[in-house]
């Protein structure tokens, strides 16, 4: 019971990470049309400038900033020098562009920092654990995470369906030529949403920073699990993007949690350890199918 | 489909330097070119058979690199377990004629189940779950242990071909360059075909061939299918090539070179996908000899290539 609520709050915590990826990474597809694979580019180098500004600072919040500021810069520059002239392509020149971006920025991050991961755990004050119900301990670090998410969910909830920028932002989902021909400038539009995506990258990337190692190659193992939810989702779609992430959070930490002990009943251990492993691997990819079965478009397409 | 005379000239010339490699090779005092040649050969047989689907059928499919992988392990597992079998299977699963189109069939029949499910999605959705299904089995044989994990598996020695002495690298460049022009003799065939034709419309309006009454799914299946299976023989070449299968071959940057490889040579034009595979096996080859960190090359590379070469490497032969 006690390690099932553990398993729940860890899946939330999933949930709301991939929720940050996929917000980013299904606004700059409802609204520019832009694949970005290199989105996971910039969560590894939010994850890097953070983890490298707080072992040189000591400070977990100047390294917050750090890598804030670093995703949301390279991708604002990344989305003026080659971006931009993609928006008319078609998708598949997008996924080859955006793929040489991807093997760069990895190398670039390897010549850099080396092929050892960065450790920086999280900072003194928000390490330890607390009881969220008496008897069960869970740590401060992934409560806080959780929050930060969900805050952001519904910051993004508010801008996007309260304001003017969001205003913008919808109809330029759906009537992009109008938008323009309305006077809108759109090509500073397209960057400012950009640098939002790629400030919620930067912000899973230094998040997770301290719970996982900082690598290169972090950044495609969390894209494709990206894809996932955004197809579960239905592509262009935030609340989508929140379900799906949600969703996939669970499954994934969930099959991971429990699937290796329940196979240890039948199997001997290591056999049951390894091939458990890889079947919850599989898990997010089987849902996914049968989301697919049943809905094709994801659970809220955006342009039914 | 008709290719100008400069280009029959190029092919032509191309072949002909192909056969004459080991000779070459021999010459200049650098055998490991023959290897280079394989390599080259394999993985234009994978790249022609994606071109199937992203050139004549406008599918791009993100997950090739799972059949190439899946045909390697065909091969790969058969020989582990070829010892543990009884007469006369312990025989047939090291014999090139058992095994090699088992190695197409296996990933064929697996294309048919999840091509099906990647076809009720189209464009951008589809470009996602082909990346997903393909990280899939990659992530299968990484837990996969008995077969190497992440190690990879070591094949003792490779598939048997009466006539050819196993360890004859020069022999199985031969066997390779065979495949190759066999390979794309087939498809030049498909592309002639009725059922080309179909593909060729579905790329250019799949509704207008809804309402000439042609029900455009299944054909979409078969091209996934038979792209799959073909991409199965370049991994039962590749996995003899070096004795050696890994996790590797179905990573997805596996199925994004492969795409560049089609985008380089040409998009749709069968030939071009030989010429794009060609020069990106020797682009690494060149780059990993001269620094450990070529991708930092190899990646604005890709993007220029995108953002400029529009016709690739087949269609700047075609002149105009």
């Amino acid at each position: 019971m006690t390690l099932l609520l553990e398993q729940l709050l860890n899946g939330l915590q999933f949930g709301v990470m991939l929720f940050l990826m996929a917000a980013g990474l299904t606004l700059v597809f409802g609204i520019m049309g832009l694949i970005n694979l290199a989105h996971g580019s910039l969560y590894m180098i939010g994850a890097y400038a953070a983890a490298w500004a707080t072992l040189q600072t000591g400070s977990f919040v100047l390294g917050l900033l750090a890598g804030l500021s670093a995703a949301a810069v390279l991708g604002m520059a990344l989305e003026a020098v080659i971006l931009r002239r993609l928006y008319a392509r078609d998708h598949l020149d997008q996924v080859l562009a955006t793929f040489g971006v991807i093997l760069f920025c990895n190398e670039a991050v390897a010549m850099i920092f080396g092929r050892q991961p960065l450790m920086a755990g999280p900072p003194p004050w928000l390490s330890g654990a607390v009881e969220i119900v008496p008897g069960v301990p869970y740590p401060v670090y992934r409560l806080a995470i959780i929050a930060t998410g969900l805050l952001v969910a519904a910051g993004l909830y508010v801008l996007i369906s309260r304001t003017r920028i969001g205003m913008l932002v919808r109809a330029g989902a759906t009537h992009r030529e109008l938008v323009g021909a309305l006077g809108v400038r759109i090509g500073l539009l397209y960057t400012a949403v950009f640098g939002l995506g790629a400030l919620l990258a930067g912000l899973a990337g230094a998040l997770t920073g301290p719970l996982l190692a900082v690598q290169v190659g972090m950044g495609e193992r969390i894209l494709i699990t990206t894809f996932v939810v955004i197809v579960i989702g239905g592509l262009g779609s935030i609340r989508g993007a929140l379900a799906g992430a949600m969703l996939v959070g669970m499954v994934d930490t969930l099959t991971r949690g429990f699937l290796p002990a329940t196979l240890r009943a039948v199997l001997p251990a290591s056999e049951a350890d390894a091939l458990g492993a890889g079947l919850s691997s599989m898990a997010v990819f089987i849902l996914m199918a049968i989301v697919l079965l049943w809905r094709p478009r994801g659970l809220f397409p955006a342009h039914a | 489909m008709r290719e100008s005379p400069r280009q029959i000239f190029v092919l032509v010339a191309s072949f002909a330097l192909l056969a004459a490699l080991p000779w070459i090779a021999g010459a200049v005092g650098r055998p490991d070119l023959v290897t280079l040649g394989s390599q080259a050969c394999v993985m234009a047989i994978a790249a022609a058979s994606l071109d199937l689907l992203m050139g004549r059928t406008g599918l791009p499919s993100f997950g090739h690199a799972a059949w190439l992988g899946l045909g390697a392990y065909t091969v790969g597992i058969l020989a582990f377990h070829a010892r543990d079998l009884g007469p006369p299977w312990d025989q047939w699963a090291v014999q090139a004629w058992a095994v090699w189109p088992l190695a197409v069939l296996v990933p064929a029949a697996l294309a048919a189940v999840i091509g099906a499910l990647c076809l009720r999605t189209s464009g951008i959705s589809f470009i996602m779950i082909t990346l997903a299904f393909a990280q899939m089995f990659f992530f299968l044989f990484v837990a996969l242990k008995t077969y190497g994990g992440d190690d990879g598996l070591t094949l003792r020695r490779r598939s048997t071909i009466p006539g050819i002495a196993p360890r004859d690298d020069v022999a199985f460049f031969y066997v390779c360059l065979t495949a190759l022009v066999l390979v794309l003799l087939l498809l030049r065939r498909v592309a002639a075909s009725r059922f080309g034709t179909v593909l060729d419309g579905i790329r250019q309006n799949e509704r207008r061939m809804m309402a000439i009454g042609l029900s455009p799914f299944p054909y979409k299946l078969a091209a996934f299918v038979l792209s799959a299976g073909i991409a199965g023989l370049a991994g039962a070449l590749h996995v003899n090539l070096f004795r050696f299968a890994s996790p590797d071959l179905l990573h997805w940057t596996m199925s994004g070179e492969l795409m560049v490889m089609v985008v380089l040579g040409g998009l749709g034009s069968l030939w071009g996908a030989m010429f794009g595979a060609a020069a990106m096996v020797v682009l690494h080859a060149v780059l990993a000899q001269w620094t450990e960190h070529w991708q930092i090359v190899l990646g604005p590379i890709l993007v220029a290539v995108v953002l400029l070469a529009r016709r690739g490497l087949w269609g700047a032969l075609g002149g105009k």
